[in-house]
């Protein structure tokens, strides 16, 4: 008697389950995987998109790049957009884990930065497998409050004066990137590890902790217990513009890592028109100026989105000026070997601190 | 009367199943068939994803032995693990005594209420709040300078003892309610016996009330020791640069790198060393009981 009213239950379950995995299909969602607080989850957005389309925007978040490719493998047909920096799109495309584009359906792709759109990170065979959006900057930060003028030098960061008040981002890749420019090497093409591992070494007594999100870093200026570290530039502009606290980026003389950040539609997508319309509004010069102005952002791939800010802006003034065109290195694509050497090196850094 | 239920416990036992189905069901689902791809996980080069060309190999487990950096990190671990659980002794047991043996009524319910709170209250939540305590020119830096006279300069956080005050804390009320379980069992007779016979205070608690209540410190120590040595957040959150540990480096291998099979061997490593060390302490410790 009772192990069918068990098996009763339990199919009255699955049968539950299941009606709400339909229900959720019907609705016309857009699945977008992107970082926490990066644009595409701003509240005014998602409204603004929503009721120009008719689609509804589910976000979902990860902390690094790695578990973002973790989440595209293991939830596949979850996801219709995800964000994916050029230098992980070919890794991306060779696990099929995103599909190719029909940039024709994208009204504002045409204004696109010719040198952006055509990267060949993010075009194989012919075809696009990512819409560049936005660029920025891994350079450093300051404290505005410790510091009477900023500083022009990576050099900084090894100052005595900073001991324990330093910061940089827990990332293998990025620290050892970092040690490249600080020792005044290609970061593509490092051809010295052991003058990277000495630069680094010596940096490691200087810091205070590791950061994983921006949350992290800006609570460490909010309660004044940094001086200088690591920072994107969009999210230097975000702690400046949107929460008020005393920093400012700086791009040393040595020169600066710079990122792209690219919008790609998952293999499996269950709504690729929903998802090309959200990468064209993502796009839009309309969202970017808001974006720029309510929360601050990196610079917009799309050259019409630069040229509507006004003229003195950072974004467009600074990042748009030749003169730092000229210092800062594009992230080429990184080969699993070298991640893990370069994940080896920076480990073995870890624990030599203890 | 005794035989009577044994026997009536055996027949009892066939209409029982239903009732046991879910619990081993859960079991299996849950814990065993996970656990078991985790093995299978370890011995392969590559996650079968997305078309991937895998094989079986040792490698992930030699990786281990041929880099010094992952013992050098299980012996860090192990430390901490021993010195969490330490701590947990020091300010469990005299409190889990107190509330068994001195405090009766309203009182102990009180301060029982006391030590189960931290159950109650998000792991990550206490974490954060003890950053909130520790960092300079946080609650306990601007407490003490309020009250002292002379300036001093507290920052904890980011430090090794950072991570243990965070852990003790979290971990303190297993040692205090597998100790109060087994002290409160103890007669209160045999400690009267004792004193009557002239035996000291000290005596008393060493020959009749440690040796009687071991089973409750063994079993707490046990409870602490083991996640300790594998824990991740507290580390990572507490420690700053002095935080990577064991589990922060298997926590790397999946969340960061994407080498299941690396951080389950490692993690099938801690485990085989765990139960060495608690195979090893059992007879010790027996003996001592």
């Amino acid at each position: 008697m009772r192990m069918p009213r068990l098996t009763a239950f339990l199919t009255a379950t699955a049968v539950l389950v299941s009606a709400f995995t339909l229900a959720a299909q019907a609705a016309e969602e857009v699945h977008v995987l992107n970082w926490k607080g990066y644009g595409a989850d701003e509240p005014w957005a998602v409204a603004n998109f929503e009721k120009a389309t008719g689609f509804k925007v589910v976000n979902d978040f990860f902390n690094s790049e790695q578990e973002m490719l973790t989440k595209l493998r293991t939830n596949p047909g979850l996801y219709d957009v995800v964000m994916i920096n050029a230098a992980f799109n070919d890794q991306a495309m060779a696990g099929k884990l995103i599909q190719p584009i029909d940039t024709s359906k994208l009204s504002n792709y045409a204004d696109i930065a010719k040198d952006k759109a055509g990267s060949p990170m993010l075009n194989h065979d012919g075809k696009v497998y990512g819409v560049p959006w936005v660029w920025g900057l891994t350079a450093l930060a300051i404290n505005e409050k410790s510091f009477d003028k900023p500083p022009t030098s990576i050099a900084e960061m090894w100052d005595p004066a900073h001991k324990g008040r330093v910061i940089i981002r827990d990332d293998a890749v990025e620290a050892v990137q970092f040690g490249a420019i600080a020792s005044g090497q290609n970061i593509n093409d490092i051809k010295d590890m052991e003058a990277v591992k000495a630069k680094l070494t010596s940096l490691m007594p200087q810091i205070k902790t590791f950061w994983s999100s921006e949350n992290d870093w800006n609570q460490m200026v909010a309660s004044n217990q940094i001086d200088i570290g690591t920072y994107w530039s969009g999210s230097a502009d975000r702690a400046k513009t949107h929460f008020k606290l005393p920093v400012s980026l700086v791009i040393p003389q040595e020169g600066a890592v710079a990122w792209l950040d690219a919008f790609s539609i998952p293999a499996g997508s269950k709504n690729v028109a929903g998802a090309e319309a959200f990468i064209n509004y993502m796009i839009d010069p309309k969202f970017y100026v808001e974006w720029v102005t309510k929360v601050g952002a990196p610079v917009s791939a799309n050259t019409k989105a630069v040229e509507a800010l006004p003229e003195d802006a950072f974004n467009r003034k600074v990042m748009g000026s030749p003169e730092v065109a000229k210092r800062i290195q594009f992230q080429a694509p990184v080969t699993d070997e070298q991640r893990e050497k370069y994940l080896a090196l920076w480990q073995e850094l870890k624990v030599n601190v203890k | 009367m005794a035989e009577q239920l044994a026997t009536g416990s055996r027949r009892a036992l066939r209409p029982a199943l239903p009732l046991l189905l879910p619990a081993y069901l859960w079991l299996t689902v849950a814990i065993f068939l996970p656990l078991s791809a985790m093995v299978f996980f370890s011995f392969m080069t590559d996650l079968p994803l997305a078309g991937k060309e895998w094989a079986f190999t040792l490698g992930n487990y030699a990786a281990f032995f041929s880099q010094s950096l992952y013992s050098k990190l299980l012996f860090a671990s192990l430390r901490l693990g021993l010195e969490v659980t330490l701590w947990c002794v020091v300010i469990g047991y005299p409190a889990a005594y107190v509330l068994a043996k001195v405090l009766k009524g309203r009182s102990r319910e009180a301060i029982f209420l006391l030590v189960i709170l931290p159950f109650w209250s998000n792991g990550l939540v206490r974490i954060f709040s003890w950053a909130m305590v520790l960092r300079e020119g946080g609650i306990l830096d601007t407490t003490l300078n309020a009250v002292l006279p002379s300036k001093i300069n507290i920052d904890l956080m980011y430090s090794y003892p950072a991570v243990i005050i965070g852990l003790v804390h979290s971990y303190v009320p297993y040692m205090v309610l597998t100790c109060y379980l087994t002290l409160q069992a103890i007669d209160d007779s045999l400690i009267e016996a004792g004193r009557s016979l002239g035996a000291s205070r000290l005596q008393v608690l060493k020959r009749v009330i440690i040796p009687l209540s071991m089973p409750g410190l063994i079993a707490g120590a046990a409870l602490i020791f083991v996640p300790v040595v594998g824990s991740f957040m507290e580390p990572r959150i507490l420690g700053g640069r002095t935080g990577t540990f064991y589990g922060t480096v298997i926590e790397d291998q999946f969340v960061a790198v994407f080498n299941w099979p690396l951080g389950a061997a490692l993690s099938f490593i801690l485990l085989a060393v765990v139960l060495v060390i608690l195979g090893l302490a059992a007879p010790v410790l027996r003996r001592a009981g």
